[in-house]
């Protein structure tokens, strides 16, 4: 198992780290797109992010980890057991950060046919995939826009419905699947098709820190790290542990952070204005301002939040003009500005 | 080739990234190595494996590397005699602890690319293919065999980017090899020595602060200069990076980086007349037209100075496309920027070729064989990174399976575990994909005096909306701009709109219309295009008044009947194309040009950008049919 960097050690990028934390609140915002420079630590958050999640309650046995609380979304077996009204064991594990790798084949995203079963028992046996295990917890794509169209349209159906059905080699099997995805991507090496933005609640543009002062702790903490991983992060753990609890706090507290109708009201007349297509726009700026106010300890959700995440909720939605000048996060700010005043 | 006076000092770096490279292969990922093969590439190589950890292994990526090969999945010789799937390591794994050398790595494909710069991050190979899921360590530094000659072949930016060293060794030769050398043991006790090398803030400042000045945003550049400087110290047996180190780092690892001049200049190195004149015979060459011999010979010119800097003014412009700036702007700039105890030993090789103007290219051209549509399945050997269907090769296997059991066993005597299995070479089965043939737009614009009066500002307009289109339908789009005397190839076939943007807006206008010579070189590409598997269609922008003939004479008649036999010769190979007729009233000359290419001609008077998309709309689906495609 490799050492992952930890996230708390991460220099700047708040944007990114900001939004990462959100979905870890609330996954229910969709997944998060972050768009950046080569060498701009994307793969490090994403990976250190594994080590920050609370771990789940699962059903002990069950191969998708079904959640012993929503008995709605439980996977086929687990419901065949509830039925039988049997008690179910539970117990403690991580979160699923599962790394999809380049060149992966479409069988072992999906899930296929368990060859090792069918050649030495001849037993038709299924063997879930990426998608399975990535069940309730991130899957993330590195390079996304290096991804075989045929995988990234798999991709973007399974996120959407939340079920991964797999027709294929005499099998038929449907699974819950329900993720979130995280993408990574430099823009300089081709555009994502519009479809598959839209399924990102979230957009980030990281780039590198500018100042000398940070990117001098990026080197030293960077260097820290190469020499000696397990020091370094036994030394951040505790940082992380902070942020961990902030999370389970924040989770907690999620149901109860009041919105006023003026903020909902505030967020219609938002996208109304950058002429956003669809609700999506104003359902992601309501449930990550929520999960940031969560995650600050607030019990209401002011303009202040939706400030902070206007930009990375809104900018991938805005009717691409991709000639347009400004950066669609900059039209972002200025509607903003218009709204709430500088 | 010029006489090399900065040969030694070249070689002696050329050596010293390979001892440095030896030493922490892990951490300074790697070498660009700029070679033609040949024995000084080999000579090099030599001395690298010299250098290496004992034992430490060093494998080969061919250039067309399938990923089962690259980085491991089903064997299927041992998959069908065990009756089991049997996973088999990839290079990359088999090479763990040691260097990989990747053979002819400008024309290594992206998706490869990309994979071993996921290695290389990770240091562990995770595969997810052919119902296998494997994890193996892979920590490996990489040597990336680069063997291009013109400047629009490159190693790709997301390899470059990652590898320390970009080592050039166009004009050394073998002998420069032969002196000067590290021990083996001297390497080893390095490597024994690096963990416990210790760095401390200035240092890192001081490389933070070079990186700026030289215009290195990447701050991965910045790491692997650390690493370097820290092996550098083991080299040197200190257990703490000293400023020497740091300041050898900076020059073999920033350097090649620098894209920008720092503020101020400093005349540090005069320049000797002979550098000066070798200088100037440069600068008279033609700088569009590089030829094979002309790449190299600029690589290897001589460490020039930074007076010229002041001279030519314009650092802007002279640092994208000569090598000879570039170098000005990087002496000038590490000179300045490395605190003033450093600029003793700070003299920056005149060697690197430019890489500025190298910022991500076409996308990857070649096809693979993976991906698109499934489109069935075929009785074949799986090769050449085609993958084996291995269901439907058991299906085919299956019904014969009692047959060849009874087969078998007739034909041996003592039956020593008979594969629960038996397939035969007939029973395998292949993929077959349906890849959907991709369309290339290709933009030639007529950027002429005739035309900005006219209105090149509108024509502007009209091809950022129909590259909005493009956008939509996710084609490939490329830009040729012409005016003066030649046609110039603004942006190579790209997705990328954000580029196709940034080269529009900085578009000049002005000059003479050389038409024949936009028409030729949109047909060059066009031509191109249809190499690499995609169907281009181009649209031409211009009020057809051609006034430079094709050799770039200002001759009115010879340009007329020179951009006609262009466009006879486009009609020749089919090409479709629209004629975007810019002239206030429509053209006579124009008309008969749109007619000479079997264009679908427009004439816009005085139409908005708007109504322009919308007729290049309708004439996209006439086109079609026009040309019958």
């Amino acid at each position: 198992m490799a050492q992952h960097f930890p996230f708390s050690a991460i220099v700047g990028q708040q944007e990114m780290k900001l939004a990462l934390l959100i979905t870890a609140v609330d996954a229910s915002v969709g997944g998060v797109m972050v768009f950046g420079d080569r060498g701009t630590g994307k793969s490090t958050a994403v990976r250190g992010l594994a080590a920050l999640l609370p771990k789940m309650r699962a059903v002990v046995g069950c191969r998708y980890g079904c959640d012993p609380a929503d008995e709605a979304g439980a996977c086929e077996e687990c419901r065949a057991q509830l039925a039988q009204d049997k008690p179910r064991k539970t117990h403690l594990l991580p979160v699923p950060v599962v790394d999809l790798p380049l060149g992966a084949t479409e069988d072992r995203v999906v899930g296929a046919l368990d060859l090792e079963r069918v050649l030495t028992q001849g037993v038709k046996a299924f063997e879930p995939g990426l998608l399975a295990r990535a069940h309730r917890g991130f899957l993330y794509v590195d390079e996304v826009n290096l991804l075989e169209d045929h995988l990234v349209d798999l991709l973007i159906d399974v996120a959407a419905s939340g079920e991964n059905v797999v027709e294929r080699e005499g099998l038929s099997v449907r699974h819950p699947a329900r993720f979130v995805l995280i993408g990574s991507g430099n823009p300089e090496e081709g555009e994502l098709r519009p479809q598959l933005l839209d399924r990102f609640g979230l957009s980030v543009e990281v780039s590198t820190p500018k100042d000398l002062e940070s990117r001098v702790s990026v080197i030293r903490r960077r260097d820290e790290f190469e020499r000696d991983r397990a020091n370094f992060i036994a030394h951040w753990s505790k940082e992380d542990q902070k942020i961990q609890r902030q999370i389970a706090a924040a989770r907690k507290r999620l149901a109860a952070v009041e919105v006023p109708d003026a903020f909902v009201e505030r967020a219609a007349s938002l996208c109304m204005s950058l002429g956003t297509d669809g609700l999506r726009g104003e359902l992601t700026l309501i449930r990550a301002a929520r999960a940031t106010a969560a995650l600050h300890g607030q019990m209401r959700v002011t303009d202040a939040h939706l400030r902070q995440i206007a930009v990375p909720a809104l900018r991938h939605r805005l009717r691409r003009s991709p000639l347009d000048d400004s950066g669609s996060g900059v039209r972002v700010a200025r509607a903003l500005t218009e709204l709430l005043g500088a | 080739m010029i006489a090399d006076a900065e040969a030694p000092s070249r070689r002696a770096d050329a050596l010293l990234a390979a001892a440095l490279f030896a030493i922490d292969p892990l951490n300074t990922r790697g070498v660009v190595l700029h070679a033609l093969p040949g024995i000084e590439r080999e000579a090099w190589l030599g001395a690298l494996r010299k250098f290496l950890a004992p034992g430490a292994p060093l494998r080969r990526i061919p250039l067309h590397i399938s990923d089962s090969r690259l980085l491991g999945g089903l064997d299927l010789a041992a998959t069908l005699n065990a009756g089991r799937p049997i996973a088999e390591r990839g290079v990359l794994a088999q090479a763990d602890g040691g260097v990989v050398l990747l053979s002819m790595a400008e024309r290594v494909s992206k998706p490869v690319a990309a994979r071993i710069a996921t290695v290389l991050d990770t240091r562990e190979v995770l595969i997810e293919r052919d119902g296998l899921a494997l994890n193996s360590a892979a920590r490996i530094g990489l040597v990336a065999l680069d063997e291009s000659i013109e400047a629009d072949e490159q190693v790709e930016q997301l390899l470059q980017d990652r590898l320390a060293f970009h080592v050039d060794l166009t004009g050394l030769r073998l002998q420069d090899f032969d002196d000067r050398d590290f021990s083996p043991a001297q390497l080893e006790a390095a490597r024994i020595r690096l963990p416990a090398v210790r760095s401390h803030a200035q240092i890192e400042t001081a490389l933070c602060a070079t990186a700026s000045a030289l215009g290195i945003e990447s701050i991965r550049a910045v790491l692997l200069c650390h690493a370097v400087a820290r092996a550098a110290a083991a080299l040197d047996e200190r257990d703490e990076i000293s400023q020497a180190d740091a300041a050898l780092a900076a020059r073999l690892v920033l350097a090649p980086r620098a894209t920008a001049l720092p503020s101020f200049t400093e005349n540090e190195a005069a320049p000797s007349p002979g550098e000066n004149q070798a200088q100037d015979e440069q600068q008279d060459q033609p700088s569009d037209e590089p030829t094979a011999n002309d790449a190299p010979d600029a690589a290897s010119a001589p460490e020039s100075s930074s007076s010229s800097v002041a001279e030519s003014g314009d650092v802007e412009n002279s640092s994208a496309d000569s090598d000879q700036s570039l170098v000005d702007v990087v002496l000038a700039a590490a000179v300045a920027a490395i605190p003033s105890g450093l600029l003793a030993q700070l003299k920056l090789p005149a060697t690197e070729r430019s890489r500025a103007s190298s910022n991500g290219r076409a996308g990857a051209l070649r096809k693979s064989f993976q991906r698109g549509r499934s489109a069935g399945i075929i009785a074949a050997e799986p090769r050449d990174g085609v993958r084996l269907n291995v269901i439907e090769t058991l299906r085919a296997a299956a019904p014969w399976q009692r047959l060849r059991r009874l087969e078998s066993e007739a034909s041996r005597t003592s039956g020593t575990s008979a594969a629960r299995l038996q397939i035969r070479r007939a029973d395998l089965r292949i993929n077959r994909y349906k890849q959907r043939s991709q369309t290339t737009t290709i933009f030639a614009l007529d950027a002429s005096g005739s035309a900005a009066l006219n209105r090149l500002a509108e024509t502007k307009g009209a091809v950022e909306l129909l590259l909005n289109d493009c956008y939509v339908r996710r084609d490939r789009v490329a830009v040729i701009a012409f005016r003066g005397r030649t046609a110039e190839l603004l942006l190579p076939p790209t997705r990328s709109l954000a580029r196709a943007k940034r080269s529009l807006a900085g578009m000049p206008g002005g000059g003479g219309t050389p038409l024949a010579a936009g028409i030729e070189a949109a047909a060059d590409l066009a031509e191109t295009v249809i190499r690499v598997g995609d169907s281009p269609t181009i649209v031409l922008l211009t009020d057809g008044r051609a006034n430079i003939a094709f050799d770039g004479s200002n001759d009115r008649k010879r340009a007329e009947s020179d951009s006609l036999n262009a466009a006879r010769r486009i009609a020749l190979a089919g090409f479709r194309v629209l004629f975007i007729d810019t002239s206030p009233r429509a053209q006579p000359v124009a008309e008969r040009l749109a007619q000479a290419m079997r264009a679908v001609y427009l004439s816009l008077p005085y139409a908005d950008a708007g109504a322009l998309s919308g007729a290049v709309k309708a004439a996209n689906i006439s086109a079609a049919s026009v040309v019958g495609r």
